[in-house]
């Protein structure tokens, strides 16, 4: 061997948010030798910062709600790129995980009766758009994620699953057969390197926000999975969806739920016009979130924008009174004290729409296994590698998320991709074989780091990223301007391999860790800009001026990008749900 | 503005010191302290802090700020440092330094998951959830909240002193959320485990956690709730 | 649960309601021989002895002398977990502690029955 520590596991997730413990959890609960690498300790990431809640058809505010119904707007809401079966399983299977959360103790704010609260959030319809705004999304308060997360940790160490907490995985081990065996990874408190060896491998590793310089997103979003898979060549899915939040608190960047539209609160611009109702006369403030952000763009850029530069729109809650707004939103509270310094009791929040979810990712089916295409371009299984959560594209966010469904997503696949595994491996799955060599070639990109004697600062080279994003990849998109973009890009792409790592401790190098997520920042990045200059339409999250309508004959599919020809492919997007009849495209009104 | 430092790096120090480092705040905005740490970063990579959502809910930069211990992300420097002072940053106290701001919070981990931090309820749950009112639901707020931030227990003497015996602040406080769930079925396995001189009652009632907690919570109370339903469990 | 063999009762709500209970008896106590005080000014020793001639001061005071030796013990025990342990003192600190225990507890015994024999010895 290369000298390197092997730990030996049967299945491997790397990242301890939502996705990451509930595949865990899954798979300890049935005694398998089940390892967690997660680069921060697991309640620290960043599922803890979801808010609102978790949409779910379990018939608690209305008894007659419907899956079906959620389905619908999930399809709807993606603008008709999310598939269909997977839409299916996730709207279907929601309620059983949902219950099992309960069940493990998810502390949720109650109705009287006893159930689930559940508030209307965005995108959400009875009776197929129909029967108006429906109430589905299940909350503790406004700190579900949180809740959640803590439920899912309390779960594991109930279970004894393994963590290695704040270690950092660095990149995928692959033998000569294709067949993901493991991965690199560095125990941050000691700088010791490692190679974990695993029947399958996780990805689990959430977002990527950060590669925008006005986000929503924690500190170590950093894409870290879908860096991995860019560098060992495999493709990634809709990569230019990014979902920009509608109420990101301006200047800081800190959330504020969509559940405080959802209790009643509304947008308003600098002449107190409830502008939303001339956008979305029906869904008003609960229309997707893409429609929304968009709306509050083109207000501020046609000059009807708060404050001294006009630079925001305000979010009104006051009329909710004290009550509501202590019981139903207590953090969102504590929130714009701290960081717009208003107390939303008497005052509107500044908010502005900011960077916020990955719709796309690595491309999975709805077992969680990993994706790529073929030379005839027909999909194939990558043997050991499973993604779940953010970094996953099943597809069921498509071009735009509706609220709520993330933490859905999580739980639901996490759970469905630790069910298949344990299929796997009760069915008798083995270790791969791996050689020296597969291991070395995972480890080239750490030792040229470590012997790095000269090159940029990580945090310049970061900022400089960022803002190529914020300017020429966000809410609104132009081809000319995008490409000007990939051009400063790719000038960027040889100067961070060059980044000099000056610290070359072995204890706790924070800064050995940030020069990595870097390189993982620039791939997501990279693939971003390429991916939406090749999408010439506007869909979802998706808005070009130079192609400002929906172009269903070209692109109603998903778009893949493959790393090693930096080129843009498709693929079909599924239309073939199992139980219920397809949903055809039509025209998304809110 | 000055900002000093405590500076530890096992590889190269043999002792730990506080360094200065001068920080160029830019005018008329009030910072978080973690945003000056980022820009300490920025000039000197090596300074070492953890850090995660930067919105007070994870948990991670839990430090000791101008003597008081608060997360960095959450903490104006207005509240921290008088107009014209020195911002001084250490690593909490109580637990050993790994390597600048950064703390090993092993025992701190061990002391929470000592209480079963995890709803126990062996009956065969019902088809949709199990049922709460919301009085009863209402009885985990202030508790559930907690974020494992380690700011009350690194400012709690009776931790300082017994942090392998004393389950802390923290720890109490989550020992208290499974309690007083109505839908969790242990207690007398839970309280069982807590009556022993050290568990719960080296709890003196100095009331630090109250005072440094991020969240506003009451650990205290929580302590005296469970020395209630000990009482009426003992007698 | 943190297992202990030399505290008082074996059980931290034992101990911690011997504390509250013995101290609230030593508070009673006190107030009584304060009274005594306040309501005879000019007491002298006679006077002074005759009050612990009757039966039920007598009683009185032994159930405050017991009190009294188990609030110290709890006290002192409590004192000595906290400031010596391995943590402050290395590994001699359980020499120590233990070392400490035992002075305190043979004071603990030498008070109690000189105090008994105050008391009840002629």
């Amino acid at each position: 061997m290369t000298g390197m520590r092997t730990l030996s596991f049967d299945a491997v997730i790397v990242g301890g948010g939502g996705a990451g413990l509930r595949a865990a959890l899954q798979l300890s609960q049935s005694g398998y030798n089940t390892a967690v690498i997660t680069k921060v300790f697991p309640t620290r990431s960043h599922t803890v910062s979801a808010q609102g809640g978790i949409t779910c058809a379990i018939g608690s505010d209305d008894p007659d709600d419907d899956w079906r119904w959620h389905m619908y707007d999930t399809v709807k809401g993606s603008d008709y790129i999310g598939d269909q079966d997977a839409i299916e399983y996730m709207c279907s299977v929601g309620p059983q995980a949902v219950y099992e959360l309960e069940h493990m103790g998810l502390p949720f704010s109650r109705t009287e009766s006893g159930r689930i609260y559940q508030r209307p959030f965005g995108g959400q319809s009875k009776n197929y758009g129909k029967g108006g705004q429906a109430a589905r999304t299940c909350a503790a308060a406004d700190r579900t994620g949180h809740a959640l997360l803590h439920t899912l940790y309390q779960g594991n160490l109930k279970n004894n699953t393994e963590f290695f907490n704040e270690w950092y995985a660095t990149d995928l081990v692959r033998n000569s057969d294709g067949v993901i065996v493991g991965v690199i990874a560095i125990c941050i408190e000691t700088g010791e390197t490692v190679f974990i060896k695993s029947k399958a491998t996780v990805f689990a590793t959430g977002g990527a926000g950060r590669i925008y310089a006005s986000t929503t997103n924690a500190l170590i979003n950093t894409g870290d999975g879908v860096g991995m898979a860019l560098r060992a060549g495999y493709p990634v899915q809709d990569i230019e969806m990014w979902q920009f939040h509608p109420t990101g608190i301006h200047g800081a960047g800190t959330l504020v739920t969509e559940g405080c539209r959802g209790e009643g609160g509304y947008l308003i611009n600098k002449d107190g016009e409830r502008f939303m109702e001339r956008y979305a006369p029906n869904a008003k403030d609960l229309a997707g979130r893409d429609v929304v952000a968009r709306s509050m763009a083109l207000e501020i850029l046609e000059g009807r924008g708060c404050g001294e530069n006009g630079d925001h729109v305000l979010l009104k809650l006051d009329h909710l009174g004290e009550d509501v707004l202590n019981s139903k939103l207590p953090g969102i509270l504590e929130l714009s004290r701290t960081f717009a310094h208003v107390d939303p009791i008497k005052d509107p929040i500044p908010v502005v729409p900011t960077c916020h979810y990955m719709m796309g990712g690595i491309p999975t089916n709805v077992n969680g296994q990993a994706l790529t295409q073929n030379s005839e371009g027909k999909d194939e299984i990558i043997p050991g590698l499973f993604a779940v959560g953010e970094v996953a594209c099943v597809s069921v966010h498509g071009a735009n998320r509706l609220g709520g469904n993330s933490l859905l997503d999580l739980v639901v696949f996490g759970r469905a991709a630790g069910k298949h595994i344990e299929d796997m491996l009760h069915q008798g799955m083995e270790h791969a074989s791996v050689s020296d060599d597969d291991i070395q070639q995972a480890q080239n990109r750490l030792d040229r780091l470590n012997n790095s004697t000269s090159g940029e600062s990580t945090a310049e080279l970061r900022t400089e990223l960022q803002s190529i994003m914020q300017n020429h990849f966000g809410v609104f998109r132009k081809g000319e301007f995008m490409r000007e973009g990939i051009k400063k890009l790719a000038s960027l792409r040889e100067r961070i391999a060059n980044v000099h790592l000056e610290d070359k401790s072995q204890t706790f190098n924070t800064a050995r860790i940030e020069a990595l997520e870097l390189e993982n920042l620039f791939e997501v990045a990279e693939a971003t800009a390429i991916a939406a200059e090749g999408r010439e339409e506007s869909r979802g999250a998706h808005a070009r001026d130079d192609f400002r309508d929906r172009d269903d004959e070209n692109w109603l599919c998903h778009s893949m990008y493959f790393p090693i020809e930096k080129k843009i492919g498709k693929r079909d997007v599924n239309f073939s749900p199992k139980t219920v009849d397809t949903l055809e495209p039509q025209i998304r009104t809110y | 503005m000055l900002v000093s430092i405590y500076r530890y790096n096992p590889d190269t120090d043999e002792k730990p010191v506080m360094r200065d480092i001068e920080i160029e705040l830019p005018e008329g905005k009030d910072l978080m302290v973690l945003d000056v740490l980022e820009l300490a970063k920025q000039q000197d990579p090596t300074v070492v802090y953890r850090r995660s959502c930067r919105e007070g809910v994870c948990g991670s930069d839990g430090m000791n700020i101008n003597g008081t211990n608060g997360l960095a992300c959450i903490t104006p420097i207005s509240q921290a440092v008088k107009p014209g002072g020195k911002l001084v940053l250490r690593p909490l106290p109580g637990l050993p330094v790994i390597r600048d701001l950064v703390v090993d919070m092993s025992i701190f981990y061990k002391q929470f998951e000592k209480v079963k931090p995890y709803l126990i309820n062996d009956s065969a749950p019902p088809a949709i959830e199990r049922l709460q009112s919301p009085e009863d639901r209402e009885k985990l707020d202030g508790l559930y909240e907690c974020i494992l931030c380690a700011c009350c227990s690194t400012n709690c003497p009776s931790f300082w002193w017994n942090p392998d015996k004393f389950i802390g602040p923290a720890g109490l406080l989550q020992a208290y959320r499974f309690l007083a769930d109505t839908r969790d079925t242990a207690d007398n396995e839970r309280l069982s485990g807590l009556d022993d001189p050290f568990s719960v009652f080296r709890c003196r009632g100095i009331m630090n956690c109250v005072a440094v907690c991020p969240k506003g919570l009451n650990p205290t109370r929580a302590i005296g709730h469970i020395r209630s339903m000990l009482l009426q469990q003992g007698i | 649960m943190v297992t202990s063999v030399t505290n008082l009762g074996r059980s931290g709500l034992y101990d911690w309601l011997v504390q509250r209970l013995s101290a609230v008896i030593l508070a009673a106590y006190s107030l009584c021989i304060l009274a005594s005080f306040v309501l005879n000014p000019d007491m002298d020793y006679e006077q002074w002895s005759s009050i612990f001639e009757s039966n039920v001061m007598r009683i009185f005071s032994m159930i405050t002398l017991f009190a009294l030796c188990a609030h110290a013990w709890i006290g002192m025990w409590t004192i000595s977990t906290d400031y010596l342990t391995t943590l402050q003192l290395g590994k001699r600190a359980t020499f120590f502690r233990l070392l400490f225990q035992a002075s305190c507890a043979l004071l603990i015994c030498v008070y109690l029955l000189w105090g008994i024999q105050i008391f009840w010895g002629n």
